[in-house]
């Protein structure tokens, strides 16, 4: 059997000014296993929701089994052609059983009698894949372990009702897997594909797509920049492919390494490594994303199991619901941190609180007439830069930041840098989560964090792309 | 899984609680003409609790089928008595609206309580045009159906069970009932897999307007004349019967059987209250108290269940 499965041509997605998909060409034959790698933001998410119809491109076409597809490609229709998709985030209804979870992809089990072909069904494929899985069909998906989940909802993904199977996406199917069930996967993967059926297989474990996938395209920056057999890559090539080409550094020296301990804390999932910040420094925190980057600053804020010195203050990357107060003026935003000090006799001074205000609205050079107006009345880039504003007025010794240029414009974010270095040049010590390598550069030394454990401390002279990516993909001694 | 059945189970352990207690205070209840006095008000009750869940399992709340009822039921002593076609026609209109404030709320992205607390004072609105006053009459065939003598079981608590089982069959059993559950736990999901999110919810508050339909004919067909303000208290029964049935308000965790239980609890409760001589004015607390045990009960249960 042989011929397309699904094809591309030149397709482009943006979300306002980010283009996260600038023209793929794509093609997947019948019966073979793509592996498809990239870092972070490399477009690899939005080319799934595509492929499986969740996401309309804003320009070139689709083919499927050879005919261009013409009309609207839906999820529905992705469905009716036999394209599933396994998520990253999983798409089980928590409040169904097993079953009732097969029930929702297959529109053709109804009638009487359709819980027991349902029921009969995912047995079958658990059994087949994942053979010793403990899952009964009748579980409820709440009460299931994590893993379990993973195994349901990637079984049920490979169920055949009606029409034929004709691609499966496959996204990080092994995040939650142990190492015996993993590789129970790839084995199934492999015998699927030789039946006929294609798979795209997403991950970040090189080793698996090394070993399971015929080939491997590479994508970056929305685009695919390599697309070769498996056999031509090693992990080395790999790495080398999803990075680019060194940049040259622009940082100053280190800052001394005698200066007081702020902050020491050890992660949640344990390691041997722990980090450590000093007075004046910005630590960088990196990897990929949600490998407990996130969870690191919490415990700090929150001092669980570390030692702080001093102040704390956050500052939040999802704006929207972790960081602004949407009904609150743009100086209220920024003084809420900074209230206990404002305050004169148990009230708050609203001569002081203005005047702060006011100060940090020129200092960050936040684009409003008037600090009165509503937070909202600002761009994005401008309600982060209040964000900054809030945690900076405030008298915090030590300064948490996930991810905070998410979706701020270039401009904003080089004045948010030359702020924060100079912020760290008077004494203050910025941890810095960022999904951006090339903020880095703005890092004195970075932690890379794998599966919610430091893999990796990096110093000054060792900030490369090269090196933060060899750390992050990294191979689980095995 | 002894708590999961435990928990399933609670339900119906608090109505033969509530029961035994009735009984017990007034043995005269135990008895045919007794269950049907006790319960007849728990029909229309019971249909209110279920019109609610249907809103409830897709995450909603609907905050106006106590005066959507009342509204009902004038429309029923009005224009049902006079001329039964049109009036037939007013209800499909109400249950259209239902569908059509479902669409709006969910292409909107409104919060269902602000819509529907706004939509109760339009119902209550227009009850009053329509009765300024209590008044009206109830079609025959309607009184004759609420006055129904069934052999051996009082007609109220064949009716509860009819609709508990119809109710739990479609959405527990059946293929549609799973993708409208589903479109409560997890919306990303079914849109994932290709189902219309607007449709389900179109559907699921079509379905609440014909049970709000259901009950106020059924109210009306004990109170025997329409009154806008009959059913005010509803809104409230409606709710905390279906969280007393094991219903959550997030996650499309409901229980068509449980609900009515829980209805059929709180009419229960309302005349052990008078039997215990408690003032009508106390009724009201003295049944959130008897939710808030019960809600109790079930924290521990499943504080039990999260600990294992």
């Amino acid at each position: 059997m042989s011929g397309q499965a699904i094809r591309l041509d030149g397709v482009e997605k943006s979300f306002g000014a980010v283009r996260a998909l600038a023209g793929v060409d794509l093609t997947v034959d019948a019966g073979e296993c793509l592996g498809l790698v990239g870092h972070n933001g490399a477009g690899k998410s939005t080319l799934m929701h595509v492929l499986s119809g969740n996401l309309t491109p804003s320009a070139g076409t689709l083919s499927i089994g050879g005919r261009p597809c013409s009309g609207g490609w839906t999820a529905a229709a992705a469905q009716a052609e036999g394209v599933r998709c396994v998520f990253q985030e999983l798409s089980l209804c928590p409040n169904l059983t097993v079953a009732e979870n097969v029930r929702i992809v297959h529109r053709s089990l109804k009638g009487f009698g359709w819980k027991g072909r349902a029921r009969a069904l995912i047995r079958q494929k658990l059994d087949e894949i994942f053979p010793s899985h403990g899952i009964a069909p009748d579980d409820e998906i709440a009460g299931l372990a994590i893993g379990q989940r993973q195994m349901a909802e990637i079984a049920r993904a490979f169920t055949v009702t009606d029409g034929k199977l004709r691609l499966v996406i496959l996204d990080e199917p092994t995040s939650s897997l142990d190492a015996v069930t993993a590789r129970q996967l790839l084995a199934y993967v492999k015998r699927e594909t030789a039946r006929g059926t294609s798979i795209i297989l997403i991950s970040h474990l090189l080793g698996e797509i090394l070993s399971t996938a015929g080939r491997i395209v590479v994508m970056k920056d929305g685009k695919t920049v390599a697309d070769r057999k498996a056999g031509d890559f090693t992990r080395n090539s790999l790495v080398a492919a999803m990075g680019s080409e060194a940049r040259e550094h622009t940082r100053g020296a280190a800052r001394t390494a005698g200066a007081e301990v702020m902050v020491s804390a050890r992660p949640r999932s344990g390691g041997p490594a722990a980090l450590e910040a000093r007075k004046g420094e910005i630590i960088g925190l990196t990897g990929l994303a949600g490998h407990g980057q996130t969870r690191m600053l919490l415990r700090i804020y929150e001092r669980r199991e570390a030692q702080v010195t001093g102040r704390l203050a956050f500052i939040a990357g999802d704006r929207q619901s972790d960081g602004v107060f949407n009904l609150w003026s743009i100086g209220r935003n920024i003084t809420t941190r900074s209230l206990a000090t404002l305050r004169r006799g148990g009230l708050i001074d609203l001569a002081a609180e203005a005047r702060l205000a006011g100060e940090w609205k020129d200092r960050m050079a936040i684009r409003t007439p008037d600090v009165n107006n509503n937070i909202l009345t600002l761009s994005g880039g401008n309600q982060q830069k209040a964000l900054f504003a809030r945690a900076l007025a405030s008298d915090a010794a030590v300064i948490l930041m996930d991810d905070p240029t998410r979706g701020v414009d270039i401009g904003t974010k080089q004045e948010v840098y030359a702020m924060i270095r100079a912020e760290a040049g008077t004494g203050r010590t910025f941890i810095w989560y960022t999904t951006e390598i090339d903020e880095l550069t703005h890092c004195d030394r970075a932690y890379v964090f794998r599966n919610g454990a430091i893999a990796a401390a990096l110093g000054a002279d060792e900030l490369t792309e090269e090196k933060v990516l060899q750390a992050s993909f990294a191979e689980p001694a095995a | 899984m002894n708590r999961r059945l435990l928990r399933q189970a609670l339900p119906f352990l608090t109505l033969a609680v509530v029961l035994a207690a009735t009984f017990y205070v007034q043995p005269r209840t135990m008895s045919y003409f007794g269950l049907n006095l006790m319960l007849q008000y728990a029909v229309p009750i019971a249909l209110a609790t279920v019109a609610q869940m249907f809103i409830i399992t897709v995450n909603d709340l609907d905050l106006s089928i106590g005066p959507f009822v009342g509204l009902v039921s004038c429309v029923g002593a009005t224009l049902m008595y006079g001329s039964p076609a049109l009036g037939l026609l007013a209800m499909l209109a109400l249950i259209a609206c239902y569908g059509a404030i479902g669409a709006l709320i969910h292409i909107r992205n409104l919060p269902s309580i602000v819509v529907t607390l706004g939509l109760s004072f339009v119902w209550l609105g227009i009850s009053v045009m329509i009765l300024p006053s209590p008044g009206g009459k109830a079609p025959d065939w309607l009184k004759a159906l609420m006055a129904v003598q069934t052999p051996w079981v009082p007609f109220p608590i064949i009716a509860a069970v009819v609709i508990g089982a119809v109710v739990q069959l479609a959405l527990m059993y059946s293929s549609w009932g799973v993708v409208a559950r589903g479109a409560g736990g997890n919306p990303k999901a079914l849109t994932r897999a290709g189902w219309s999110m607007l449709r389900t919810k179109v559907v699921m508050y079509m379905l609440a307007g014909l049970f709000g339909v259901l009950s106020g004919l059924a109210l009306l067909g004990l109170t025997t004349s329409g009154d806008a303000h009959v059913a005010d208290r509803y809104t409230l029964y409606s709710i905390a019967g279906v969280i007393l049935g094991g219903g959550e308000f997030t996650g499309g965790r409901v229980s068509p059987m449980g609900a009515v239980v829980g209805a059929l609890t709180l009419a229960l409760a309302g005349s052990f209250l008078i039997f215990l001589k408690i003032s009508p004015d106390w009724q009201i607390g003295a049944q959130g108290a008897i939710l808030i045990i019960v809600l109790a009960l079930r924290a521990l249960v499943s504080y039990g269940e999260q600990k294992r």
